[in-house]
């Protein structure tokens, strides 16, 4: 048996394939929901945090501008002197501690107190306030001065670095005043309040976000203003990113961040990590807040817990494998032993142990029933055996038994060649190896032939011997010259004495005296006989009436008798001829024989032998049911 | 010849045009090594890629080659080259065209010793959705200008299409610009327009008037020196000269090394370094220094761009006397 189609092998590739399916449909679809679960949670726990983390921002930008504001609203059409305007300034600072620097820059006029450059500016230098006025007009060109300044509105400037030395990471808050004389209200200077980043730099670096997640603020022109990778800071823009990277939705990502929109997107982080990022808006500056949530450490538990399962499930299905590798071998072992002991049971060994199989499975109820066949095969083929050889000593026997039965009739013709003046032909086939049909005839003297045609009831061996019987006592009571009605009582009583047997025989005996045509007969219960008359008339003999022989005691017998003229023939037949079935059941017939009667001509043997062709071939392939037994006889005529 | 290879070739010449310099004076290089000359450069701002050439021909030792031991003053808006340059500060700076004949109309006696850049690089520049599609359209627009010399270009644009436009001062950022508080900008193609697209606006969303091809093409950065500089050591001022040209070839011909440089140089300033804004202002650099299309040697400063520069200047910039084109060039090769 190869590996490849046992039972064995092929429970275990589909158990195993099927669980393996299953479990991984299962595991994988666990997964998605997971996934998508956790990113659902995801966004709401970074929206909550970048959210937080805005507002906290949002809270100081907003309190700086408040103060820019009011220090702007004590600028507006003032009339202060320089000292009183200093002593504004450096308490403004002293004031707020979340301002780094403080200071009012004034227009250029032509004339008046502010021909000259004039920008007062304090600012905290270790722990101390310092003054550091601007002395020149370089501040007129300025961001800090000219954004506010033409955009009439409080502005803040883009971080920037309050000298080339990159000391002061800083943005500066920018008001206008004003100064109004008559109907005319012109610009006279911008208040500023420079805020120190640093503070944003630690609030967005304390962003914790898992183990490798961060936050990073991006300005309204895309600079990255914190990072945890410091390079980054102020030299790079996001833009810039997107161009190093070549990546259009990086471009895409930041023009979205500078017109203040809010998103939470897969990413790719600046180091190539898959990320996801939540950005919002800080309103009143106009920068972003950005945090970068790493995929990889959002989706290790998912992953660990999934390996986990990868390896119980695989587990399982190894444990699966080999249960069903068990239980497939436990089914097969017997089955196979099984097989082999049957195939030598198929060769006809029949003495081959059966394997003992215990389990009380479908396995042992198979094994059991295999033992019960192979004794019950055994059982009957010693039966059949013993049979075969007493049907076959029966039918040795048998075949002796027709010898002798066919010895007993007379089969020499014509019988008596020196007599012309009858011919005489007949035949007996039996069913069976001995039948219960006969026919004889014999010269009881030398002007009478006796002649006899029977049909014992029933068939076989007990008809065969109640036939010899009946045959040897109608010959035997025949020699004393009796008459065929006495020759009929005679043998009748013989017969019907002691027959517990109840069978009987149907008889026609005839005397022909062969001088005169004379015939002499008597019918005890058999089939009239046909006349042939020479001139081609065939006709039946009358019927007698009589009882058949050896069917009870003491039966009178009628004498019957009939001239035939030389040329005239008399056929006996058994209702075998007559009662001979085709397949379609059907019966040959008494005016089939009387039509073909009529119609053949020749000898009496070519006539008998013709019905019998005649009824072999009406009965066809259909088995012979009874003895046919055909006898004619022609009386030619005196010599 | 394809265009893409074109600038590879380009390449290829200046540096066999610098390998040149560098054997024929080898002998003279030798020599000079032992005795090295102390001389300083002040470029027009901090350092970016504007001046890669310098900072490469200094960090590979080209100028050491040439006997120059030279050191690079870092430039910005409080350190004027020209001013750096009339009172001797520097031996050596970087000047524009235009500037350095204001300053020689107005006594100074600077002398060109190289035109590096050739052509103009100045652009006004407005957003699309401002409706300014035409030089028409800014008419009554706040136009951001720089102050000096930088606003002479705008200047001369502006009287030639006729144009009353309100002066804004513009400062070193765009952000005036970003926020909408001017109308129209004035920008370096080599620097702010690069810097406007890196802060998210397309190219596709701005109109750009390169004064160039409105026929302002007034030459840029230029190598300068007092006529007694040059006159007191011609050796020296050509060793300067040839090494800062070799430096440009060498910088061109591998622009991944001479950005690394131009960064080092940025970092040490603690200026802002973006390598793909310096790797933009590199490669107009080139655009603008060797064009496509010319054969000439570099450093070349043509009559004809002297005396346009010269016209403008005179009917714009209110020069009463530009020097002659021969008094102000001092070119090395030309002595020989």
């Amino acid at each position: 048996m190869r590996a490849g189609s046992s039972i064995a092998f092929k429970l275990i590739l589909v158990i195993t394939l099927c669980s393996a399916c299953i479990f991984t449909v299962l595991l994988g679809y666990n997964y998605h929901r997971s996934r998508l679960l956790l990113q659902q949670e995801l966004e709401s726990n970074a929206r909550n945090l970048a959210l937080a983390s805005v507002n906290r921002v949002e809270t100081v930008l907003t309190a700086v501008a408040r103060v820019t504001q009011s220090l702007s609203r004590s600028l507006e059409n003032s009339r202060q002197s320089n000292e009183e305007l200093l002593a504004l300034l450096r308490a403004t600072l002293a004031d707020n501690l979340e301002i780094y620097g403080c200071g009012a820059a004034f227009e250029p006029r032509p004339s008046g107190p502010h021909a000259r450059p004039f920008a007062p500016y304090f600012r905290r230098e270790q722990g101390a306030l310092v003054y550091k006025p601007e002395d020149s007009f370089q501040y007129l060109r300025q961001d800090w001065y000219q954004i506010s300044r033409q955009m009439a509105a409080t502005e803040w400037t883009e971080p920037y670095y309050d000298d080339a030395e990159r000391g002061v990471l800083m943005a500066t808050c920018s008001v206008p005043f004003y100064e109004t004389t008559g109907d005319v209200r012109r610009l006279n200077g911008v208040a500023i309040a420079d805020v120190s980043l640093e503070w944003l730099t630690d609030l967005v670096a304390s962003i914790k976000v898992l183990k490798s997640g961060y936050a990073f603020l991006v300005s309204r022109n895309g600079a990255i203003v914190t990072h945890p990778d410091r390079e980054m800071i102020m030299n790079e823009t996001i833009f810039s990113l997107a161009e190093a990277r070549n990546d259009p939705a990086l471009r895409a990502l930041g023009k979205k961040m500078i017109r203040g929109e809010t998103g939470f997107i897969p990413y790719t982080d600046f180091k190539g990590v898959g990320s996801w990022l939540y950005y919002a808006p800080i309103p009143s500056v106009g920068w972003t807040l950005a945090v970068v949530f790493p995929e990889a450490e959002l989706l290790a538990q998912i992953k660990t817990l999934s390996m986990i399962g990868v390896v119980m499930g695989g587990a399982g299905i190894l444990l699966l494998a080999a249960a069903v590798s068990v239980i497939a071998r436990s089914i097969t072992t017997p089955l196979h032993t099984l097989a082999q002991a049957t195939a030598a049971i198929a060769r006809g060994d029949f003495e081959v142990e059966l394997p003992p199989i215990r389990s009380r499975d479908e396995v042992g109820a198979l094994a059991n029933d295999f033992l019960t066949m192979k004794s019950s095969l055994k059982e009957y083929v010693k039966q059949l055996t013993e049979t075969t050889a007493a049907k076959e000593r029966i039918e040795s026997e048998l075949n002796i038994a027709h010898d002798i039965q066919m010895a007993l009739l007379p089969k020499t013709f014509p019988p008596f060649p020196k007599r012309r003046e009858f011919d005489l032909y007949a035949v007996m086939e039996p069913a069976k190896e001995v039948g219960g049909d006969f026919y004889d005839f014999f010269l009881v003297d030398d002007a009478h032939l006796c002649f006899v045609i029977a049909d014992v009831s029933g068939k076989g061996v007990p008809a065969a011997l109640f036939m010899a019987m009946s045959l040897t006592l109608i010959k035997a009571t025949a020699r004393y010259g009796l008459a065929p009605e006495d020759i009929l009582f005679r043998v009748n009583n013989e017969l019907a004495q002691d027959n517990d047997s109840c069978m009987f025989v149907t008889t026609f005996i005839g005397m022909l005296n062969t001088e005169t045509g004379e015939l002499v007969y008597a019918n005890g219960g058999h089939n009239p006989p046909l006349l042939v008359q020479r001139g081609g008339g065939v006709s039946w003999l009358p019927a007698s009436g009589n009882l058949m022989v050896g069917a009870m005691e003491e039966t009178p017998y009628r004498r019957e008798q009939l001239l035939l003229a030389p040329g005239d023939r008399l056929l006996l037949y058994t209702d075998g001829v007559t009662e001979a079935m085709n397949s379609a059941e059907a019966f040959f017939s008494d005016s089939r024989l009387a039509r073909d009667l009529a119609v053949l001509h020749g000898g009496v043997q070519e006539v008998v032998c013709a019905i019998m062709e005649n009824v072999r071939a009406f009965t066809g392939d259909a088995p012979q049911s009874d003895d046919i037994t055909l006898l004619m006889i022609e009386y030619v005529g005196p010599q | 010849m394809s265009r893409a290879l074109a600038p590879t070739l380009k390449a290829v010449l200046l540096l066999g045009a610098a390998l040149l310099f560098a054997a024929a004076s080898t002998s003279w290089a030798v020599a000079a090594e032992r005795a090295l000359k102390k001389a300083s450069l002040i470029p027009l701002w901090s350092p970016q890629a504007q001046f890669a050439g310098y900072y490469t021909a200094l960090d590979k030792g080209i100028y050491r080659q040439h006997g120059v031991d030279l050191t690079i003053i870092s430039g910005g808006p409080n350190y004027p080259s020209s001013e750096y340059l009339r009172d001797g500060k520097t031996d050596f700076a970087v000047l524009w065209l235009t500037t350095a004949i204001q300053e020689r109309a107005g006594g100074v006696p600077l002398v060109n010793l190289a035109q590096i850049v050739q052509q103009s690089s100045m652009m006004l520049v407005a957003k699309k959705s401002s409706g300014i599609n035409t030089p028409a359209d800014m008419n009554g627009k706040k136009v951001g200008l720089w102050g000096g010399p930088f606003a002479i270009p705008p200047h001369t644009f502006f009287k030639q299409h006729h144009l009353q436009v309100q002066e804004v001062p513009q400062s070193y950022t765009v952000n005036l610009f970003l926020r909408g508080g001017i109308d129209v900008a004035s920008a370096m193609w080599y620097n702010e327009y690069h810097t406007l697209l890196n802060s998210g606006l397309d190219a596709d969303e701005l109109n750009v008037f390169l004064l160039k091809e409105h026929g302002i093409n007034l030459p840029e950065d230029g190598l300068y020196a007092l006529e007694e500089t040059v006159r007191n050591d011609p050796a020296l001022a050509e060793a300067f000269t040839r090494a800062s040209l070799a430096g440009w070839a060498y910088a061109f011909a591998h622009p991944d090394e001479a950005l690394d440089i131009v960064i080092k140089y940025m970092r040490a300033a603690k200026v802002p370094a973006n390598r793909m804004h310096q790797k933009w202002m590199l490669e107009r650099m080139r655009d603008l220094i060797a064009p496509q299309g010319t054969q000439e040697a570099l450093g070349l400063l043509r009559q004809e761009d002297y005396e346009a520069a010269r016209q403008i200047l005179h009917k714009d910039g209110d020069i009463p006397a530009a020097p002659d084109f021969n008094a102000f060039v001092w070119r090395f090769d030309a002595r020989r």
